[in-house]
């Protein structure tokens, strides 16, 4: 019983990332049909810009230059990685996708494809092959529970992320801004003659993606501080795979999805030889998808969507 | 042509206008026939060219290696200018004059040709061909393997453009059927012609291998098109990107199987192939793949794939059968790429898991994009181009990695169908006398 316990507090951490990720590709996709393939690696620059930061901080607050506690190092890294990694998401938007939004869908999906190789290959050219690590900010404290151990960091990053997930929920359905995201959602063709600019939400779309994408980035270099050019890669794929199960476009099955596809994965991995993992997580995300061939949220597929 | 217009307008003409205008009288058996001719000149006199312009060997693929390595040119500059000179006097050159002497000639020998049976005179063409390239690849050992890697490539390209650019689906499978197709292959030939770790003693004797390997191969593909099953039956109910994602959810599954099945070798792969995919045997697979899958596309299942891309229920209601279609279309393109995929095991000779993964999907994914949907001839560009450009750009290291995707997304902006979008493969036209 308390393995189990155990493996649902990994399982939690582990789905947060999904699920962050997730949102990325699920919120560029319900405004404008096209998955940003590039997102996995812009998650993996969002850990390098957090990494950049929080170096930076730790550095400047040893020489003595400034005065900061680890947690206010922490919180302004998030914030100051949060707004870089947006611009890097903006510029993935006006070269890759914006002059791509009357071409055949697939044709944006390679060039996704190929920036996310630029964005590694650059990384690689920059910063070397060797792999940085995280710098600490956080002391590691364990507590136990009737046999469950929980690290601070844990509650920490599930916390986090659920609380971003809540403030983008309350961002796209309370405030204009978020009205106007899901009237382009709804409608692509009115939007325009109701006096809302298609490339100004198309770019705060791609923006609050990255951040995302730099917050799970950077949470996870707390969680697993090495970082390598390449990590971004198998996390995008995977969290494609999570946005898709949730339904295209929504938010809570994207959500979901991700924590579902990180408690398959942890649950697998502790029942069976750890070998099996993907082999039975694609199993079940396979049958999910023959058994509800639109997700748990997506409607099916009608004349009305553009294809 | 209208010769007294046409003088009088010579001088007003740009350069490479001109250039154009002698180029179309030339028939593409002159042109293959300059290709031989330039073979040859490097056979005979190549060495002895090139040591005179001061370079150590024949450059290999057209000087690229040279040219882009930093260490070479930082030590002898001289060896730029030498090894263009030799790339213009002994291709660009040997090739131009020929097929322009050869064009008269070569014009009334394709129309002779065109009187007889078409399946003579492509023989004929293809023969040709074939001569020069086995020729061009006798230099260097690498040269063969640059030549059985881009045609392998060919193949891979087609059968998912059969998917992605006729049919209009995204698959991500092709990996996983190469894979499917690599191992059943590879464990054919292994179990019954050689002494091997995994499957013990030969069973028949290995004179018969040769023989045999086609059926391999044939073998691999079907395996590879009973695959497809797990992709085709859902994609009766779902399409788009929930279908990519099953497709993807089948290429980490056949991966991950592998891995985990001990009696292929497990992560370890499976090695020591017999060395049966030689050059010629390569050619004709890929010749007949072209063949086959260019017939398919233009019979009536091949514009019956069309109708399902532009509109399933239009088609449905125009008496297509789509689930006939899907299933055969999945089937035939697996297939394919099965074949494929046994060749490339027996090229490499040696297969792992890891080799079938999400890098080679976008490698595959690039060469469709970058050629061209629904076409033949773009399939063809895209694979021998990529192919081509990675290998000449290898010197450059990572870089390499930036200049290959720039080129692409600059494709999908201006052209994002891709080079030679739409464009069927006519054979007739293609070898007609100009």
């Amino acid at each position: 019983m308390a393995n189990i316990l155990q493996n649902l507090v990994n399982a939690l951490q582990w789905g947060s990332f999904y699920a962050l990720i997730a949102l990325g590709y699920s919120m560029v996709y319900s405004i404008l049909m096209l998955f940003n393939f590039a997102h996995g690696d812009i998650f993996m620059v969002g850990a390098y810009i957090g990494f950049g930061v929080a170096t930076g901080l730790v550095a400047l607050t040893s020489m003595g230059a400034i005065v900061l506690p680890n947690w206010l190092i922490l919180v302004l890294t998030i914030i100051i990685s949060m707004f870089l990694t947006s611009f890097v998401g903006m510029l993935v938007e006006r070269i890759g996708y914006r002059p791509l939004r009357d071409a055949p869908r697939a044709s944006a999906a390679i060039t996704g494809l190929m920036i996310g190789i630029i964005l590694e290959t650059g990384n690689l050219a920059l910063l070397g092959a060797q792999r940085v690590s995280f710098p600490p900010l956080i002391n590691s404290v364990t507590y136990e529970l009737g046999g469950v151990y929980i690290t601070n960091k844990k509650i920490m990053i599930v916390f986090v992320s659920i609380g971003f997930m809540i403030a983008l929920q309350l961002f796209v359905t309370r405030s204009k801004w978020g009205m106007a995201m899901r009237a382009m959602a709804y409608d692509y063709v009115v939007v325009p003659l109701m006096g809302v600019s298609i490339n100004n939400i198309a770019r705060m779309t791609f923006a609050i993606g990255s951040a995302l994408a730099a917050v799970a980035g950077i949470l996870f270099g707390i969680a697993y501080p090495v970082l390598d050019p390449y990590m971004g890669i198998l996390f995008g794929w995977k969290a494609f795979v999570a946005a898709i199960l949730g339904g295209r476009g929504s938010i809570m099955g994207a959500t979901l999805a991700g924590f579902l596809l990180g408690f398959i994965e942890i649950f697998v991995a502790m029942i069976f030889p750890s070998t099996l993992r993907d082999l039975i997580a694609y199993s079940i995300v396979l049958l999910i998808l023959v058994f509800r061939p639109h997700g748990f949220f997506g409607e099916p597929y009608s004349a009305k969507l553009r294809l | 042509m209208d010769t007294t217009k046409g003088d009088a307008l010579e001088n007003n003409v740009g350069f490479w206008k001109r250039i154009g205008r002698r180029i179309t009288g030339i028939p593409l058996l002159a042109w293959i026939l300059g290709i031989l001719a330039a073979a040859l000149v490097e056979q005979w006199v190549g060495y002895e060219f090139a040591e005179l312009i001061g370079l150590p060997k024949i450059p290999v693929l057209f000087g690229a290696l040279i040219v882009l390595k930093k260490k070479v040119w930082m030590q002898s500059p001289m060896m730029i200018p030498s090894t263009m000179l030799y790339v213009f006097s002994v291709y660009i050159l040997v090739i131009g004059v020929v097929a322009r002497v050869l064009a008269a000639p070569a014009n009334r020998a394709a129309g002779g040709l065109m009187k007889m049976p078409l399946w003579i005179s492509v023989l004929i063409h293809l023969g040709i061909f074939y001569t020069a390239l086995h020729i061009w690849s006798d230099i260097s050992a690498y040269r063969v393997i640059t030549l059985k890697l881009t045609l392998i490539a060919i193949m891979v390209t087609l059968s998912l453009n059969v998917i992605n650019g006729y049919m209009g689906e995204f698959s991500c499978s092709h990996p996983g059927f190469m894979a499917l197709g690599a191992y059943a292959a590879s464990a054919v030939t292994l179990i019954f012609f050689t002494n091997d770790r995994l499957f013990g003693a030969a069973v028949l004797p290995a004179s018969l291998g040769p023989f045999v390997f086609p059926l391999a191969l044939i073998i691999g593909g079907l395996v590879a098109a009973i695959g497809a099953l797990v992709v085709a039956i859902p994609s009766f109910r779902t399409r788009g990107d929930y279908l990519a994602i099953i497709s993807l959810a089948f290429m980490f599954i056949v991966k991950s199987v592998i891995e985990n099945l001990e009696v292929v070798g497990g992560p370890r792969g499976m090695g020591s192939q017999p060395n049966y995919a030689d050059l010629p045997t390569v050619f004709v697979w890929t010749v007949l793949c072209i063949w086959v899958i260019n017939n398919f596309v233009r019979s009536i299942l091949g514009k019956a794939l069309n109708a399902v891309r532009d509109d399933e229920m239009a088609a449905e209601a125009m008496t297509v059968n789509t689930r006939k279609t899907k299933m055969v279309a999945f089937m035939f393109s697996a297939f394919w790429a099965g074949v494929a995929g046994g060749l490339f095991a027996h090229v490499i000779r040696f297969v792992n898991p890891g080799t079938f993964g999400i890098q080679k999907l976008a490698e595959v994914l690039a060469m469709v994009y970058f050629g061209g949907l629904n076409s033949v001839y773009g399939s063809i560009l895209g694979a021998v181009s990529l192919n081509l450009l990675g290998e000449m750009l290898r010197p450059l290291e990572i870089f390499k990695w930036i200049i290959i995707p720039v080129m692409l997304i600059l494709v999908m902006i201006y052209r994002p169908t891709g080079l030679i979008a739409f464009k069927d493969l006519d054979v007739k036209k293609l070898i007609r006398p100009r």
